[in-house]
């Protein structure tokens, strides 16, 4: 399954995916446990129910903050960021 | 361009494309109606066949079944539009049926039908404990998905916690896929369903399942301990992830015995106490919910599987949670009936009693183990006064506690509205069931179905857009 890996960016890392998996596994099979920091106490999150309903796995990918990291299909190139609090930081620019 | 609502577009909406959907499209096509079949996810089987492309049968269960729910569904393609990747937020009655509203990418659709399938599943049911919002606790289903459905291990030492037999499964595909279960720590004591002889007997088949994985922990040396709790996970020095649990042996009441505790080292921790039945489209809809046995909020239905509202049927975990085998028996009759509603003959009453039957023994047996495994309130035990509750609004249980005892809340409705819990993104999804069960429990009362239905209630169900919203609805049939 994994002949055609392709990588994409998380923050400043090549992370690589193979294609059908979801953001979240990627950055899990590559050693990433969180992608997000909460609003209210700055803690780290990552992945927890894993398919869509507990929106703890909130990222920003290509610009586009609060995607569900366990839904969304890792593309080739992707930009993923960290996002951090509400994932509005792109408002202020 | 919407479809008037005179015309509906469709016989019958499907929600939900897992083993109960599957079955209640392909028997509905069967029968001669028009089928919309609606899913969120990118491919057909539902959380219990989560898979990528192609047929990867490792960690599969019944997969056998899935690829004739599949081929069923392929050879009625004519009477079937499948929409993938469709998130319901909505359905609404109209004049002459349904309107489901869904968000497909930026897009809103809106699919008529005269009648409705719910066939929504669940998710893992969680208690809060100190540390479970640390990056490395995740829900067993997650840690499964991802094993299933992304090939990737969660991690490399995970302490498998929670109660009941699901546990076992994800125990047993994670020691096969290589990593190290530093053990399953069942609340409950796994041996109270032999006080059930007849529901056991009358299921060879998934006591042989159970027994399966018993023998794949024992080959792997799996250490296996009734009775005890993962009741805290720590971080590790960083503080961004999982570096040991503490576990201890629980009484009756599940509060931890004096003097068990102990410290085990991993940095995987997958949890799970039972499972959520979603219902928010049986609420939109006004249907009668209640409590099951397992205490999950579910819709009332009927032996052929319609609920309380005309032209609503409901299949699966919805109307109580019992497995993809009973889900598809469900999604069967629910299909059948529901084509017959719509202007397909009578079932056939042989076909139907046989299922019927079928429904009846797997019925019982989950009612069983839903007896064999309850969640027993002395979990709140466990916590802190700055344990989270709501994992969104990043909520505490003191401010739980203190909506109870200061602020005078006499129903977790109430608390939600002076702390907040439940109203963060997941809408209570995640802390629901366990801040239903914490006021319920500070009141010297047990849960209600209206403590559940007051954390249930989601009008809207998905995050949408007010863009989206704004540009309105594509309906009619999808070719």
């Amino acid at each position: 399954m994994n002949d055609t890996a392709f990588q994409f960016h998380f923050d400043d890392q090549q992370i690589s995916a193979e294609p059908g998996q979801t953001v979240a596994a990627a950055l899990i099979a590559g050693g990433h446990l969180w992608w997000r920091r909460t609003r209210v106490h700055d803690r780290p999150r990552g992945l927890f129910c894993g398919i869509g309903v507990c929106f703890d796995c909130l990222v920003t990918i290509n610009d586009r903050p609060n995607r569900r990291a366990c839904l969304v299909e890792a593309q080739p190139g992707d930009q993923v960021s960290t996002q951090l609090g509400a994932g509005r930081a792109h408002l202020a620019n | 361009m919407p479809t008037s609502q005179t015309d509906p577009g469709y016989d019958i909406a499907v929600v939900g494309a897992g083993p109960a959907g599957l079955a209640a499209a392909t028997s509905a096509a069967n029968s001669g109606a028009r089928v919309a079949l609606i899913d969120s996810g990118a491919r057909v089987g539902g959380q219990y066949w989560r898979h990528r492309r192609g047929d990867d049968i490792r960690h599969q269960h019944r997969w056998k079944e899935f690829r004739r729910l599949r081929g069923n569904l392929d050879h009625r393609r004519a009477l079937i539009d499948y929409l993938p990747e469709h998130f319901v937020w909505h359905v609404e009655r109209t004049g002459s049926g349904f309107s489901t509203h869904a968000t497909c990418g930026d897009a809103e659709r809106v699919v008529d039908s005269r009648a409705v399938v719910v066939a929504t599943g669940a998710y893992d049911r969680q208690l809060p404990f100190p540390g479970w919002t640390l990056p490395g606790v995740f829900t067993a289903g997650a840690v499964q998905g991802l094993l299933k459905g992304q090939g990737v291990l969660a991690g490399r030492r995970v302490g498998v916690a929670g109660t009941g037999p699901f546990l076992l499964a994800v125990a047993a595909g994670l020691a096969e896929a290589g990593a190290t279960v530093v053990g399953v720590f069942e609340a409950g004591l796994p041996t109270g369903f032999a006080r059930h002889p007849l529901a056991v007997l009358a299921n060879p088949g998934k006591v042989a399942e159970g027994a399966g994985y018993l023998r794949i922990l024992a080959r792997h040396r799996v250490p296996c301990h009734p009775r005890t709790g993962v009741i805290a996970a720590h971080a590790s020095p960083s503080g961004d992830s999982v570096h040991g649990v503490t576990v201890a042996r629980l009484d009756r009441d599940w509060r931890p015995v004096p003097g068990t505790d102990r410290r085990i080292d991993c940095d995987t921790v997958a949890v799970g106490y039972g499972f959520v039945p979603q219902i928010e489209i049986p609420l939109q809809l006004g249907c009668d919910t209640r409590l099951d046995v397992d205490d999950s909020l579910v819709a009332v239905v009927d032996d052929r599987q319609r609920s309380t509202v005309p032209g609503v049927f409901i299949a699966g975990e919805a109307c109580g949670v019992g497995g993809a085998v009973l889900s598809v028996l469900e999604g069967e009759l629910a299909g059948l009936h529901a084509a017959h509603l719509t202007g397909a003959g009578v079932p056939d009453p042989a076909r139907v009693r046989r299922l019927a039957r079928r429904r009846a023994a797997q019925r019982s047996f989950a009612t069983a183990m839903h007896q064999a495994f309850p969640v027993a309130a002395g979990w709140s035990s466990w916590l802190d006064d700055d344990t989270v509750i709501c994992r969104c609004e990043e909520v505490p249980a003191s401010a739980v506690t203190r909506a109870v005892d200061q602020l005078g809340a006499t129903d977790p409705r109430a608390v939600k509205l002076f702390a907040r819990p439940g109203m963060g993104l997941c809408q209570g999804r995640m802390c629901g069931f366990a801040t239903a069960g914490l006021v319920a429990d500070r009141l010297g009362r047990t849960v209600t179905a209206e403590d559940l239905r007051g954390m249930s209630s989601r009008p809207i169900a998905q995050p949408i857009t007010l863009g989206t919203l704004a540009a309105g609805p594509r309906g009619g049939r999808v070719s």
